[in-house]
C-alpha cells in the first residue's frame, strides 16, 4: 500500500532522511519510532507531498507521490503534528471546507462530514468555533479532516501527543477500529505507543532506518544472546570460573555480592537456552540456587540500544550502522519553512 | 475551478470573522469621503473665481474634482492594501494550515488564484462603498461618466497589482507584519521610483517613469485607457503571482 525506496531528503548540507526503505501492507498500522529530530516528520511530509524528496522514490496506494501527486494526495489523510484547523470556523464549517478541497462530490459531503464527526466523537463540538476548542479535541479534528475523504492511506504525525491519558486510550482504540479499512501511518516518540497500537515498527535515527520489524520480534531479536540473572549462596572466586566452563555459556559478570550472596548475569551462546545445565552444575557443586530468571528487555531498552550503540552484533539483522558524528543530522524540527 | 471558489470563499470569511474587513472597509469609506469633501471644496473654491479669475464660472468637474479625487484614492490604497494581504499566506504558514493546503488534492495555481479571489472581491467591496459619492456627484452634477469610468477600471487594475505584489510577499514570511510593513515599502518604492530619475539620463529616466506604478493611473484618470498602461498593470498582476508560486515552490523544497 505504502513503498518508500531509497528516499533521500537534504537540507543543504544537512541529510533529514538518508536513503530510507520500508513498506506497509494493507490494512497494516505501522510505527515510525524514533527520537526527537529522527527524520520522522520529514519522511511523513514526503508520503504526503508536501516535501519533495532529494533522491528515492515513495509510492502511495499504488501512486508515485511525486509523479503523479494529485491521485496519491486523495488517496492520503494526513494529520500533521499540529492539526491545521483554521481559528475562525467552526468545526463543521472547517470539516465541509477540507471535504470540498479534498474533491468530494457535493452530495457524499454532509453525510461524510456527519460520519467522520461521529467516529472522532466530536459531534457535539459542531458549532463551535476551532480556535476554542481544547487541545484534545483540536486533535480530534485534525483526526476527523484525516478521515474525512476516506482515504486508503491515514499518516498520523504524532496523533497522541499533548493529550491527557484518557484521550491517549481513546485515540489509540479510533486509530485500532481505523486499521481495518485503512493502512495507517503514525510516528511517535512514546515507546508503548507503538507495541500497543503497532503491528510493525520501524525505528528511525539520525535519518537512517534502524530496525524494521514486529515490536515481539524486537524484542526477541536484541534478545539474540539471552540474559539470565543467577542469584547463588555462594560468592567463591571459583563461581566465575565454574559458571563459564558450562555449556553455551559465553560471559559471567558478577552483578553484586552481599551477605555470601552473590548475583550474577550469565549471557548465553547465539540465544541458547542455558538453564537446565546452569541450574544442574550449580546444584551439583552443592550451591544453593536462590533465582534464576531470564532478564527481560523492555521495548524501551532496545529502542535506547539500537539508537545509541554504534554497532550491532548480528549480521543478519538488517540493522545498519550508524554515524557517530552529531553535525551530520537535521534536528528536522528545527528546520524552519 | 470549484476549488478556487472553496479557496477564494474561505478567504473571504477570514476577512469577515476578524475585525480586518470592517476596519478595511470602514476606513476606506471615511478616508474616500474625506478626500471626496476636500476636492469638492478645492471646486467650489474655482468656480466661485476666489483664485482670481474674475466672477463665478463653469468648472469641469472631471477635471477639478474626480481627476484629483482618483489620485488620492490611490494613495489611500498604497497604504491600505497591505493590511488586506498581509495575513494571506503568513498566517497559514504560522499555524501550519498550508500544510492541509498543499497536502490536498488541489494545484498550487489554484491556492494562488483562491487567495487572489478571495482578496479581489473585498477590494472590490471596498471601491463599491465609494460609488455612493459618485451617485451624489451624477445627482448635483453633471459629470463626464467615460472618465470615471476609466479611472474605476485604472483603480481596479492598480489595486490588483497592489493585491498580487502583497499575496507575493506574504508568501515568504510567516510574519504578518514583516509581510505587511514590506509590502508597503515595496508599493512606496514603486511609487517613488521616478523621483530620483530627474537629474539622470533620459533613458534611466524612461525606465524608472516606466516603472513607476502611480505614473500609469494618471492616464486612467483623465479618461484615457492606454493599452500601454493595461499591459504594465496586467504584467505586473501576472509577475506578482508567478512570484508567489515561485516563493511556494521554494518554501517546499527547503522544508
Amino acid at each position: 500500500m505504502v513503498e518508500v525506496q531509497h528516499v533521500t531528503k537534504r537540507y543543504g548540507s544537512l541529510t533529514a532522511v538518508d536513503d530510507i526503505s520500508f513498506r506497509v501492507e494493507p490494512g497494516e498500522i505501522l510505527g515510525f519510532l524514533g527520537p526527537n529530530g529522527a527524520g520522522k516528520t520529514t519522511t511523513m511530509r514526503i508520503l504526503t507531498g508536501f516535501l519533495p524528496a532529494t533522491d528515492g522514490k515513495a509510492r502511495v496506494a499504488g501512486f508515485d507521490v511525486f509523479e503523479q501527486p494529485m491521485e496519491a494526495k486523495r488517496r492520503t489523510g494526513y494529520l500533521p503534528e499540529t492539526p491545521p484547523l483554521y481559528p475562525e470556523m467552526t468545526v463543521s464549517e472547517y470539516l465541509r471546507f477540507v471535504a470540498r478541497i479534498k474533491g468530494m462530490p457535493a452530495a457524499e459531503r454532509r453525510s461524510q462530514v456527519g460520519l467522520a464527526m461521529e467516529r472522532t466523537r466530536i459531534s457535539d463540538m459542531a458549532d463551535r468555533y476551532c480556535g476554542k476548542l481544547s487541545k484534545g479535541y483540536r486533535q480530534r479534528v485534525g483526526l476527523a479532516q484525516a478521515i474525512l475523504h476516506n482515504p486508503d492511506v491515514l499518516i498520523l504525525d504524532e496523533p497522541t501527543a499533548g493529550l491527557d491519558p484518557r484521550q491517549i486510550i481513546e485515540t489509540r482504540a479510533l486509530i485500532a477500529e481505523l486499521a481495518g479499512d485503512h493502512t495507517v501511518i503514525l510516528s511517535t516518540h512514546i515507546l508503548p505507543e507503538v507495541s500497543q497500537t503497532c503491528q510493525r515498527v520501524v525505528i528511525i535515527n539520525r535519518g537512517r532506518v534502524v530496525a524494521v520489524d514486529t515490536p515481539d520480534n524486537l524484542t526477541a531479536r536484541l534478545q539474540g544472546s539471552q540474559t539470565l540473572h543467577l542469584q547463588i549462596d555462594t560468592q567463591g572466586a571459583d563461581v566465575l570460573a565454574t559458571l563459564e566452563q558450562v555449556d553455551g555459556v559465553a560471559r559471567v559478570t558478577r552483578v553484586d555480592a552481599q551477605d555470601g550472596i552473590g548475583a550474577y548475569e550469565v549471557e548465553s551462546l547465539h540465544g541458547g537456552d542455558v538453564r537446565r545445565e546452569l541450574s544442574h552444575t550449580v546444584v551439583t557443586r552443592g550451591w544453593g540456587l536462590l533465582e534464576l530468571r531470564p532478564q527481560q528487555m523492555s521495548l524501551e531498552e532496545i529502542f535506547l540500544q539500537l539508537t545509541t550503540e554504534e554497532t550491532p552484533t548480528d549480521a543478519d539483522h538488517q540493522v545498519a550502522d550508524m554515524p557517530r558524528d552529531e553535525t551530520g543530522v537535521a534536528e528536522e524540527d528545527e528546520v524552519d519553512e | 475551478m470549484n476549488n478556487i471558489v472553496a479557496l477564494a470563499h474561505k478567504e473571504i470569511r477570514a476577512y469577515f470573522v476578524s475585525p480586518m474587513a470592517y476596519a478595511l472597509l470602514g476606513f476606506f469609506a471615511l478616508l474616500f469621503g474625506w478626500f471626496y469633501v476636500a476636492s469638492m471644496n478645492v471646486m467650489l473654491q474655482f468656480s466661485m473665481g476666489q483664485f482670481g479669475q474674475g466672477g463665478p464660472q463653469v468648472v469641469n468637474i472631471n477635471e477639478f474634482m474626480v481627476r484629483p479625487l482618483f489620485g488620492n484614492t490611490a494613495v489611500i490604497l498604497l497604504m491600505m492594501l497591505p493590511f488586506l494581504t498581509a495575513r494571506a499566506y503568513s498566517e497559514e504558514k504560522r499555524s501550519g494550515t498550508i500544510e492541509l493546503l498543499l497536502t490536498s488534492p488541489i494545484s498550487d495555481f489554484q491556492i494562488i488564484m483562491g487567495k487572489f479571489l478571495g482578496a479581489m472581491t473585498l477590494y472590490v467591496m471596498m471601491l463599491t462603498l465609494t460609488l455612493i459619492h459618485v451617485g451624489i456627484l451624477f445627482w448635483y452634477g453633471e459629470p463626464e461618466w467615460g472618465p470615471i469610468v476609466s479611472g474605476y477600471l485604472g483603480l481596479l487594475l492598480m489595486g490588483s497589482s497592489f493585491i498580487s505584489v502583497g499575496l507575493a510577499i506574504s508568501s515568504m514570511t510567516r510574519n504578518q507584519m514583516v509581510a505587511g510593513l514590506s509590502t508597503f515599502a515595496v508599493l512606496l518604492l514603486f511609487w517613488v521610483i521616478n523621483w530620483v530619475g530627474d537629474a539622470s539620463g533620459s533613458t534611466t529616466q524612461a525606465v524608472l517613469s516606466y516603472l513607476s506604478i502611480l505614473e500609469h493611473f494618471d492616464d486612467f484618470s483623465k479618461g484615457v485607457i492606454d493599452t500601454t498602461h493595461v499591459t504594465y498593470y496586467v504584467s505586473f498582476i501576472a509577475f506578482g503571482l508567478f512570484l508567489t508560486a515561485k516563493s511556494l515552490d521554494t518554501a517546499r523544497w527547503n522544508g
